[in-house]
Formats: C-alpha cells, sequence, structure tokens
C-alpha cells in the first residue's frame, strides 16, 4: 500500500517535471535578501529616471522646447522608478500579469 | 602591475587592448571579444560533451552539463509557464554566456567582459527586443493595451501611460547596469585589497604581518565574487524569463 503511494506521487513529480500536468503555481525567485532588495530598488529608480530624463533631452533636442519636456519627463521618470519599485514591494510580484 | 608609484589604480583592468598580435591589432580583436569567443567555446563544449557521452549514471561533466540544462529548464518552466519551452534556448544561451563571462573574470589574468557597460547593454538590447518582438508576434496590436492599467480612468492615461512607458523602456537599464555594477564594483574592490597586501608588504619588518590582513580579506572577496558571479548569471536569466512571462501572458 505504502509504495503504491510513494508510486502515485513519483508519478506526479515525474509528469509534471515533463509539462504533462499543470505545476504548481510558485511566486518569483528571486533573492529576497535586505542587500539585494535594497540594490535592486536603487537599480529601478535610477534606470526610470535615466530613461525619462534621456527621452525628455532627445524630444527637446528634436522640438526645440528645452528645457520644458525635460523637466515633464523627468518628473514621469521618477514616477515611474516608484512605480517599478512599488512593483518590487507589492506582495505579488505579478500583480500586473494577473496570471 | 596595479602598484605605479605606490598609488592605487584600480580600474586599468577595465581597459581593451589588442590581442593576437598583427592580424588582432587590424581588426580590433581585444581581450573582451578574445574572452567572448572563449565563453562560447566553453559553453558549447560543456554541452556538447556532456550529451555526447551521455550515460544512465552520469559522471561529473555529464553532471554539471545536465544541471545547467535542468536548473534553467525548471526556471523558465515555473516562470513562463508550459509555453515558454520554446523560449528555453535564447534564456538558456543568455545564462551561459553571462555566466562563463563572470566566471572567466575570476581566474588570474583573464578579462571580465560583463564589466563594460557595452557588451551587457547590448546583452539587454537583446533581451529586450527579442521579449517586444515575441509579445508583438503573440498579441499583435492588442500589446499596447499592456501600457494601459485596467481600471484606470480615461482622464489619467496622459499620466499613466508616459509612466509605464518609461518604466518598460527602464528594464534595459537596470538589467544592464545591474550586471556592470556589480561585475565592476567586486573587481575594483578586489584590486584595491590586492594593491594593500603589495603596499603594505614594503614596510619593512612589520610589513608581511599586516600584509595577511588585506589578504585575508582578498581571499573572503574572491569566494564573494564567486558567489556574485552565479548570483548575477542567475538574476540575468530569471529576469529575462519574468519578462517573457510578462510577453507571453501580457495581463
Amino acid at each position: 500500500m505504502n509504495e503504491r503511494n510513494g508510486f502515485e506521487e513519483r508519478l506526479r513529480q515525474a509528469r509534471t517535471q515533463r509539462g504533462l500536468d499543470k505545476p504548481p503555481e510558485k511566486g518569483g525567485a528571486l533573492p529576497q535578501t535586505a542587500w539585494g532588495f535594497g540594490l535592486r530598488a536603487g537599480v529601478e529608480v535610477v534606470s526610470a529616471l535615466v530613461v525619462g530624463v534621456v527621452i525628455g533631452f532627445l524630444l527637446d533636442r528634436w522640438l526645440g522646447t528645452w528645457p520644458w519636456l525635460f523637466l515633464v519627463f523627468f518628473v514621469m521618470g521618477s514616477v515611474a522608478g516608484v512605480l517599478n519599485v512599488y512593483r518590487l514591494f507589492s506582495p505579488k510580484p505579478r500583480s500586473r500579469s494577473g496570471q | 602591475m596595479a602598484v605605479e608609484g605606490k598609488t592605487i589604480d584600480a580600474l586599468s583592468q577595465f581597459e581593451l587592448s589588442p590581442v593576437l598580435g598583427v592580424v588582432g591589432q587590424a581588426v580590433s580583436f581585444s581581450q573582451s571579444n578574445l574572452f567572448m569567443l572563449i565563453a562560447t567555446v566553453l559553453s558549447c563544449g560543456l554541452m556538447l560533451l556532456s550529451a555526447r557521452r551521455a550515460q544512465l549514471v552520469p559522471g561529473r561533466l555529464q553532471a554539471l552539463g545536465e544541471s545547467a540544462y535542468e536548473f534553467i529548464a525548471g526556471m523558465v518552466r515555473d516562470q513562463v509557464g508550459d509555453e515558454g519551452k520554446k523560449y528555453f534556448p535564447f534564456v538558456f544561451s543568455v545564462f551561459m554566456f553571462v555566466l562563463f563571462g563572470n566566471l572567466l573574470g575570476m581566474l588570474p589574468y583573464a578579462f571580465t567582459f560583463t564589466s563594460h557597460i557595452a557588451v551587457t547593454l547590448a546583452l539587454a538590447c537583446v533581451v529586450f527586443v527579442t521579449v517586444t518582438v515575441i509579445a508583438l508576434m503573440r498579441h499583435g496590436m492588442h500589446f499596447f493595451s499592456y501600457f494601459v492599467p485596467e481600471g484606470a480612468p480615461v482622464w489619467l492615461w496622459p499620466i499613466i501611460i508616459p509612466v509605464e512607458i518609461i518604466s518598460y523602456f527602464s528594464r534595459v537599464v537596470s538589467l544592464s547596469v545591474r550586471l556592470f555594477a556589480n561585475m565592476v564594483a567586486g573587481h575594483v574592490m578586489l584590486k584595491v585589497f590586492a594593491t594593500f597586501v603589495v603596499l603594505l608588504g614594503g614596510l619593512g619588518a612589520v610589513g608581511p604581518f599586516v600584509a595577511a590582513m588585506p589578504l585575508a580579506v582578498n581571499v573572503v572577496l574572491v569566494g564573494f565574487e564567486l558567489l556574485v558571479a552565479f548570483l548575477q548569471a542567475y538574476v540575468f536569466a530569471i529576469l529575462t524569463s519574468i519578462y517573457l512571462h510578462d510577453a507571453v501572458h501580457l495581463h
């Protein structure tokens, strides 16, 4: 009896491994240490800010509206950075994609 | 090498110089390119060798190749789902390239090509473009609804959509800068403490005893850097799979 149960379990594992069954849902498995979180958050903020500033700067150069679009996109970049960090810390890491 | 006139020169290790003599000079074949080539050959060789002489009870090499394969295959399956299987070769190549780049950099006299923003930015751009093209192919024009969160009032769209677009593009920067900064910081620290060993070692009779301290730090740092080398390759690969998940499932 016991052996039979073990077999069922192993069969289920093997099927899951090969993708025949739906695997149990797992969350994002990124390293969750405090330092890792801190560094990731910093990188996310800075990179969003950099992208915003670059977009604003290029648009300004193209349209000749210096410095207004730069300022607008600076703020947008900051907001996007905060949004990135919010997504990083929100309880469901992939709430956007909703499964 | 690092000590030139009793100063700490931690950045010259990242300078490019042509290798392979005249031919390398003519086509600007730097040591960065050389180590990329070595990394590619090594990862291909590892997978070919471990697959060629495959036995039921794996030897060391086969176990290494298979555990690398299983590791990334499991990650892609967990993150992307069953649809992600066809993107496994892409994630696996990126992972192996970054991993070998990071690990080769830990060898003495080796060059860490992942410590150049040009290389990591190119890698991140490849990932970004691939993910975007996959999303466009799977969803067509519907892909652009990714930038419009459900349930947001229409009057907020002019603010939300640019923010979402910036957030989307910031993936390239964060992906590349994370890898680049980690590798540069680690190698600069190693070089600085190695320079301390040389500088303090020359302090007469007490020198060797004092120099043992930065040497001990360096021993710890080498272990730490090996961890970082693996971890950053892992983070690069898992973020690639998370982006693939977003591209495949969209909302």
